[in-house]
């Protein structure tokens, strides 16, 4: 089958463009190299909303940063996606830094920001207690907010499933023909051809631009580790709290997320690998970041760490463009922070583009809504009774920590997109994700998987290839 | 609905407390348990060495748990399965969700009896990869006795915890080979005994103050690299051992599961991470009991079957007769001691008390000093361990005269 629109890459880019697609007449199938969308990146990030003060004036990073920060509390509402607007705090130790502020305040004006101000100590600790006591300033940023990341790009994928778009998952492109059409080929052997392609492929994007004979740009990756505090934990920060930025990023921060725990990070450290590995020095280095910003941090409530690698490319800025060398071929790349809350305006501007090259029309039928993930968790005893009724699979929990029933599991098996791994299932149902990290909860939730797809225990994968959860065999 | 009592959790604390509650004459009494059937983490435990105290004899889990749901369902006790509690108040009114639906329960006396969860990985701040193949070892020990599922074929084992000694010679005699244990401390936090059975007569390798300094593999564990650690935990450079295995399990620690309970504002303990609670198990919230692992983590379920009749006796009083006033003094950590079970002894109750505790290190020839502030009394133990529960007997003429009661642990060669 021919796609008008193939999409390289399943991460928030991707699944937003898909989304943005997905309101015209056109055919779109999204092309995931791994077994789940929102598998780099998009999983493995801070959350944050930025409100837009740290993009150069001029730049794209600020004309998306902002635009898509305006967009994001709409798109969550449709998707039925976590997200607060909790604002945000620079926080200066020094007059330099005060001055550093200053910058960032003309800066953020100049973009467009609304609300900005610097405020004094007297202000920040009733903002935020656990501030460091030592901070002499802060630069209050009320349009900052927070995001479940992950929850984004599944909802955003699966609201353009609903609307018609395929999405095709371990499709790792390995080949590309570029005639008049352009063949995409996998590594499994599948092909898919379509009249457009837009490479939404993250750290991948760079190969797979070199497909299509594009060298116009390199992407590189930098490594952010992180710590990530139990919901016990909820309340001791409100808003985020950042450190002044410096030349290798925004820094530690420590942010509430949507999802009512603590995360504490990233780092940053150039990884050519592209992998997602904790160094052995990460813990003592965010620790002691994080202490610099913020007083008695509850460390002891840590329930698990993490690392995602953003790529950046060398051009210092993103891109999105239609290919500067290969026809058929629109790229974005190098959607480093503050990628995330660009993303909505970035999946908009690429689809707007592509419609009016295609000279395509807006459906009439375009569904924008999805039923929130957490739909059951917020229903009052009298309508939860009422579902239970009807399926008493949602009167049987699975997860404790999370209180996630076998209802909600079964939902993110069947609803688009489709859970079909274990970590598929806890990034949409949060089953094992509490403090106990799915110790109770993950037979049950491999039971379930393998039931819905007709597999043995053995088969089933964390996330995906060679990744089976039990892999010694029946005994 | 209303209940005399109603039991949070139908494992080996749960059951023996119904049992005990309903022959003191309380016989309205509900369990509510989570799982599709009561016995708690019993079910999994299917290796030998229950019972040896209460019962002496030499009983598998099952078979010690099948002793206690025999004698509750002779009494017709009530047991709603599949139920999980989503919320508990400090009047007493259990909300229950299951496939029938929402309901609340109002019970005039609570026994808190939900037991523990393993201490996760995630909580160790290990470096490397987050591959599939990493379990708790309790999450092992499910898939191999009930689901018939060997985890993986190379393992390495970080704590020494019991549950982890139990799996390594589980593993062992499903065929997996068991490279090593490894324990940050200089010494098991497991009983000797499952040091002895588990890991000597098998051959595996204890590598005590050893850590692991990294985890590899993409997609699935491929190694783990340990590091032995100096006095105060900190890695050795140059010390490292490398291990290829396919599945690392953690036996690092024991919780217990105290959500609830800590909701419904009962206070708690930041020592045992347990309810604080007086001699009968009561909390410092009147009518709400704790006992068995979400009191304070046992090593035996034999003392959990005692504790939780304890707390059934007294909760089938409170229920049937309401409080009563009481005289507390407290019972307080001395020297090498961690915790103090009950932290609050009634003079008021006129009875012979069992003082539980734990100490920091190991000792042989260990002095254990009672001192009530009117006196003071030592008893002397061959060996005592973090890893074992020990326990002094106070009469009530002594309890009469005590103003606290302060356990110290003394003397003796490490």
């Amino acid at each position: 089958m021919k796609y008008d629109v193939a999409i390289i890459g399943g991460g928030v880019i991707g699944a937003l463009t898909a989304r943005e697609l997905a309101r015209y007449a056109l055919s779109v199938v999204v092309l995931e190299g791994a077994a789940d969308v929102a598998a780099g990146a998009s999983k493995a990030n801070s959350g944050i909303v930025h409100a837009g003060f740290d993009a150069a004036e001029g730049s794209l990073k600020a004309r998306y940063n902002v635009a898509g920060s305006r967009m994001m509390a709409t798109v969550c509402e449709e998707l039925g996606v976590g997200y607060e607007n909790n604002g945000s705090l620079v926080l200066a130790f020094d007059e330099a830094q005060i001055g550093i502020l200053e910058t960032l305040l003309a800066r953020g004006r100049a973009n467009g920001v609304r609300d900005l101000r610097i405020i004094g100590r007297e202000e920040l600790f009733l903002r935020e207690k656990h501030a460091s006591g030592r901070a002499v300033a802060a630069l209050y940023a009320p349009t900052g907010g927070i995001v479940c990341p992950f929850e984004l790009t599944i909802a955003a994928m699966g609201n353009a499933m609903d609307n018609g778009v395929l999405l095709l998952t371990d499709f790792e492109v390995v080949r590309a023909e570029n005639g008049k059409t352009v063949t995409l080929h996998a590594a499994d052997g599948r092909a898919v051809s379509a009249g457009y392609v837009v490479n939404c492929a993250g750290a991948g994007a760079e190969k797979i631009a070199r497909l299509f004979g594009d060298d116009s740009f390199t992407v590189g990756a930098r490594k952010g580790e992180y710590i990530l505090l139990d919901s016990a934990a909820k309340g001791f920060v409100k808003s985020t709290i950042f450190s002044v930025p410096t030349a290798a990023g925004k820094g530690v921060l420590v942010t509430p997320t949507a999802d009512g725990n603590i995360l504490i990070g990233p780092t940053s450290v150039e990884e050519p690998d592209f992998s997602t590995a904790i160094r052995r020095g990460a813990f003592g280095e965010i620790i002691e970041k994080a202490r610099a910003i913020c007083d008695g941090i509850p460390f002891g409530e840590t329930i698990t760490s993490f690392a995602g690698v953003r790529a950046y490319c060398d051009r210092h800025d993103f891109i999105v463009e239609e290919s500067r060398k290969a026809e058929n071929l629109f790229n974005t790349a190098g959607i480093e922070s503050p990628g995330l809350t660009s993303a909505p305006a970035i999946g908009k501007a690429v689809a707007e583009k592509i419609a009016a090259r295609f000279g395509a029309e807006k459906k009439k039928d375009f569904n924008p809504k999805r039923r929130a993930f957490s739909w059951f968790r917020k229903l009052g005893a009298a309508e939860k009774n009422a579902v239970i009724a009807e399926d008493p699979a949602y009167g049987k929990i699975v997860c404790r920590c999370e209180s996630v029933t076998l209802g909600e599991i079964v939902n993110a098996i069947r609803q688009n997109p489709p859970a079909r791994t274990l970590d598929g299932v806890k990034l949409r149902t949060r089953a094992g994700m509490g403090r106990c990290q799915s110790g109770f909860c993950q037979p049950a939730t491999l039971e379930t998987i393998a039931k819905e797809y007709g597999l043995s225990l053995g088969e089933v994968t964390k996330n995906g290839k060679n990744s089976a959860i039990v892999s010694g065999g029946a005994i | 609905m209303k209940r005399d009592i109603v039991i949070i959790g139908g494992g080996p604390a749960g059951l023996a407390a119904a049992v005990a509650a309903y022959d003191a004459g309380c016989k309205n009494v509900l369990v509510v348990e989570r799982e599709s059937e009561v016995g708690g983490v019993l079910k999994q435990c299917i290796h030998n060495g229950f019972g040896l105290t209460r019962f002496k004899e030499n009983l598998t889990g099952p078979e010690y748990a099948h002793k206690f749901i025999e004698e509750a369902e002779k009494r017709g006790i009530e047991m709603l399965k599949d139920t999980f509690v989503t919320e508990l108040t400090a009047d007493k009114k259990v909300t229950c969700m299951n496939q029938s639906g929402i309901f609340t329960v109002e019970a005039k006396a609570v026994i808190l009896a939900m037991g523990c969860r393993e201490r996760s990985k995630g909580a160790l701040n290990i470096a490397g990869t987050r591959p599939a193949g990493l379990f708790s070892a309790g999450t092992a020990q499910k898939y191999v006795n009930v689901k018939g599922m060997l985890p993986g074929k190379r393992v390495v084992i970080l704590g020494s915890g019991d549950i982890g000694l139990i799996m390594a010679r589980r593993l062992t005699l499903e065929g997996a080979k068991v490279l090593c244990v490894s324990e940050i401390m200089p010494y098991s936090s497991g009983l000797r005994r499952n040091i002895a059975q588990c890991l000597n007569d098998f051959g595996i390798p204890l590598y005590l103050e050893h850590t692991v300094a990294e985890i590899e593999g993409e997609g699935r564990v491929s190694g783990v690299t340990l590091v032995k650690v100096d006095e105060n935990k900190r890695p050795i450079a140059g010390t490292e051992k490398h291990f290829d295995c396919d599945t690392v399990l953690f036996s690092v620690g024991l919780i217990p599961e105290n959500e609830l309970t800590e909701r419904a504002g009962v206070a708690l303990d930041p020592r045992t991470k347990g309810a604080v609670v007086d001699g009968d198990r009561q909390t410092q919230t009147e009518g709400v009991f704790a006992c068995g692992n979400v009191l304070h983590v046992h090593d035996l379920v034999d003392f959990v079957s005692e504790e939780a009749e304890i707390a059934g006796r007294a909760a089938a009083e409170y229920a049937l007769q309401g409080g009563r006033a009481h005289a507390y003094i407290s019972a307080e950590n001395g020297e090498n001691v961690t915790y103090v079970l009950p932290q609050r002894v009634d003079k008021n109750k006129n009875a012979p008390q069992k003082l539980f505790f734990r100490v920091r290190k190991a000792f042989r020839n260990a002095v254990v000093t009672v001192d009530t502030g009117a006196r003071r009394k030592t008893v002397k133990k061959i060996a005592v361990a973090p890893g074992e529960m020990e326990s002094v007997a106070l009469s009530a003429e002594e309890i009469g005269g005590a103003e606290y009661v302060k356990i110290a642990v003394t003397g003796g060669d490490r």
